[in-house]
């Protein structure tokens, strides 16, 4: 059982005209098993709270706390914060020339198990992570997110958040430039992850059609920095229905 | 003192081609006060094979088959007596890689060395030269293309720290030939390389790769020239390189002449250099000059950059640690050529060594 907690969280990022406050106080908890949808219009500060946890240099905390398992994550450096349990699937992962995909897991699971997986089994593992996901052998043999469509940089962080099993899940819109289809098997990707680790997930989203294969438990409004309302899954269909708009004009 | 007459002038450091290289440090091969060195240390280390002859020749019996206006490779013409010649036969499809190793030998004496590799109509091969310890060596390597043969040539600079090494490395490219060089150099401390290029016939196709890692205080050059003297041919140039370290300094010139004959000409030349440090420098310096507009394409690109934050940050928040996030990205950088040499033990070996330098440069 695994519990991230965000408390009075501020963050500023530097500008041309000095530091800008983009995160104003955000409180959260999230428990291990609980699925928490933060819904809000662009520009909120949705994606800064998922890089400001897993610890982005351009983001300043100003303020605040973030714990897992009341170890502060804050104080710790990103690959610290990862191997502590944190993972964080990214709206547009990073092309890395010259390193193939099962390069990088293989690297990526040594460190976060403490010893390199023993090869027989690893292949395995891989073999199985990428068919669940509907992903070709051949894409094993690719440098790491070079090259691939918008929906295979999606499969490809999926994929690791299975193989990799972390306790809290930050999903930055991944549903963004899916299809019907993709976003169906990276859900259920989601869902596997899951079931399997008892995953905690703060799924940060524009629409609400995810969730209808990622069913949360909890949802939050964001606006202007922090979260402005607070429901279970019905709070989506109302936004579904009436937008944002009332959040916005406050 | 050496007693060479040459009449090339002594380079003042003013010169175009000259301006970037530390005189002081080339062991006086520029300007000829160094003492001549008897021995040849460029030995054959693979087996024999059908097709193949290495053989030391008078220099009378071999004529050269270039001209030059570098002062060292004219040094070497002028002072070499016998020429080492490795003759791959017409025909021949040779499929294991002839090796060349160098022998060991020395800094107090100079080595002038001046080597002809003739690769014969429609033969097949890869010869791959390894230079390892301590030397002071100016080395002209000429290499002949003949009509469809198809050449790739590894030259590996893993060089002592002590090393002086400059050199030209000349290929003559005859029709529908096709000729790959990679050019690794990750030791010594000074080196200076002239991969030059002359093409003799249509249709011939040229590729020029290459990798260097630069640590404080060496000196790397590496200096093309591509001849398009006749229609129809294409060359690829694409060099990598790191830096780390105080006054480590890489220059990388990349001079491509697109003659008025030579209509049909495809082109393309790339370098990029990571900078892993402050105090390092780079030059870049892509020249292309043409001089026909019925061309299928010519074009070239230069970046210098620092590790990209975004790329670290990745691999970090996928728990791999700094150190073996900047290892992944360097090794992943280099990749794209080293895996061209297609010897998985020497790309392995060559992988180990840029660790280490990245490593030594993370210490500093």
């Amino acid at each position: 059982m695994s519990t991230l907690e965000i408390r009075g969280l501020k963050v500023s990022v530097d500008t041309e005209n000095g530091p800008v406050e983009i995160l104003k106080g955000v409180d959260l908890t999230i428990k291990s098993g609980e699925t928490h949808a933060i819904m809000g219009p662009n520009g909120s500060g949705k994606s800064t709270l998922a890089y400001s946890i897993a610890g982005h240099p351009k983001y300043q905390i100003t303020g605040g706390t973030v714990t897992l398992d009341g170890v502060d994550l804050l104080d710790m450096t990103v690959d610290e914060r990862a191997r502590a349990g944190l993972f964080l699937a990214m709206q547009y992962p990073v092309e890395v020339p010259g390193v193939s995909v099962s390069n990088f897991l293989r690297t990526a699971a040594t460190a976060l198990r403490g010893e390199a997986p023993k090869l027989r089994t690893w292949v395995g593992e891989v073999k199985s992570a990428m068919a669940a996901l509907s992903m070709d052998p051949s894409f094993a043999e690719r440098n790491v997110n070079e090259g691939f469509s918008g929906g295979e940089k999606k499969r490809h962080e999926i994929m690791q958040l299975e193989l990799l099993k972390p306790k809290i899940a930050i999903l930055d819109e991944t549903d963004s430039g899916l299809d019907v289809d993709a976003l169906r098997i990276v859900s259920e990707g989601v869902v596997r992850a899951k079931a399997d680790n008892d995953l905690g997930v703060l799924l940060i989203t524009h629409y609400t059609r995810i969730l209808r294969y990622i069913k949360p438990d909890f949802v939050h409004v964001f606006a202007d920095g922090r979260i402005v309302e607070e429901g279970g899954p019905e709070l989506a269909e109302k936004l579904e229905a009436n937008g944002y708009a009332e959040y916005v004009s406050k | 003192m050496s007693t060479l007459t040459t009449n090339y002038l002594t380079p003042t450091g003013r010169e175009e081609a000259w301006r970037f290289t530390p005189l002081k440090r080339l062991g006086g091969l520029h300007d000829g006060t160094f003492k001549l060195a008897t021995r040849n240390t460029l030995a054959l280390a693979s087996a024999a094979a059908a097709g193949v002859t290495f053989e030391r020749i008078g220099r009378e019996l071999v004529s050269a088959e270039s001209k030059t206006d570098d002062v060292i490779v004219g040094r070497i013409h002028e002072a070499a007596t016998e020429v080492t010649v490795l003759k791959i036969a017409a025909n021949a499809e040779l499929a294991e890689p002839i090796s060349l190793h160098r022998l060991a030998g020395g800094l107090t004496d100079a080595e002038l060395s001046r080597v002809q590799l003739h690769i014969g109509a429609n033969a097949k091969a890869t010869v791959i030269i390894e230079n390892s310890g301590d030397h002071l060596l100016a080395e002209d390597i000429e290499i002949i293309c003949e009509p469809g043969s198809n050449l790739t040539l590894v030259s590996l600079q893993e060089w002592d720290s002590k090393t002086i090494h400059a050199g030209r490395q000349h290929a003559i490219v005859d029709r529908d030939a096709t000729f790959k060089s990679i050019i690794v150099t990750v030791g010594g401390d000074v080196v200076r390389l002239l991969p030059t290029v002359e093409f003799r016939g249509q249709g011939a196709s040229v590729e020029l790769l290459g990798v260097y890692f630069a640590t404080a205080g060496q000196f790397f050059e590496h200096r093309m020239f591509v001849d398009h003297l006749v229609p129809n041919a294409k060359s690829r140039v694409n060099y990598k390189g790191a830096l780390a370290g105080q006054d480590a300094h890489t220059v990388w010139i990349g001079d491509v002449f697109i003659r008025a004959a030579a209509e049909g000409t495809d082109t393309y030349e790339l370098n990029r250099n990571l900078l892993l440090s402050d105090g390092a420098r780079a030059d870049s310096v892509p020249n292309l000059e043409i001089e026909t507009g019925e061309i299928v394409g010519a074009g070239h690109a230069s970046t210098t950059g620092r590790f990209d934050d975004e790329q670290l940050f990745y691999l970090m928040s996928r728990g791999i640690a700094v150190e073996d996030a900047r290892r992944l990205v360097v090794r992943g950088f280099f990749n794209e050529i080293v895996s061209e040499i297609g010897n998985s033990d020497i790309q392995d070996r060559l992988m180990t060594r840029i660790d280490r330098e990245l490593e030594k440069a993370g210490a500093q």
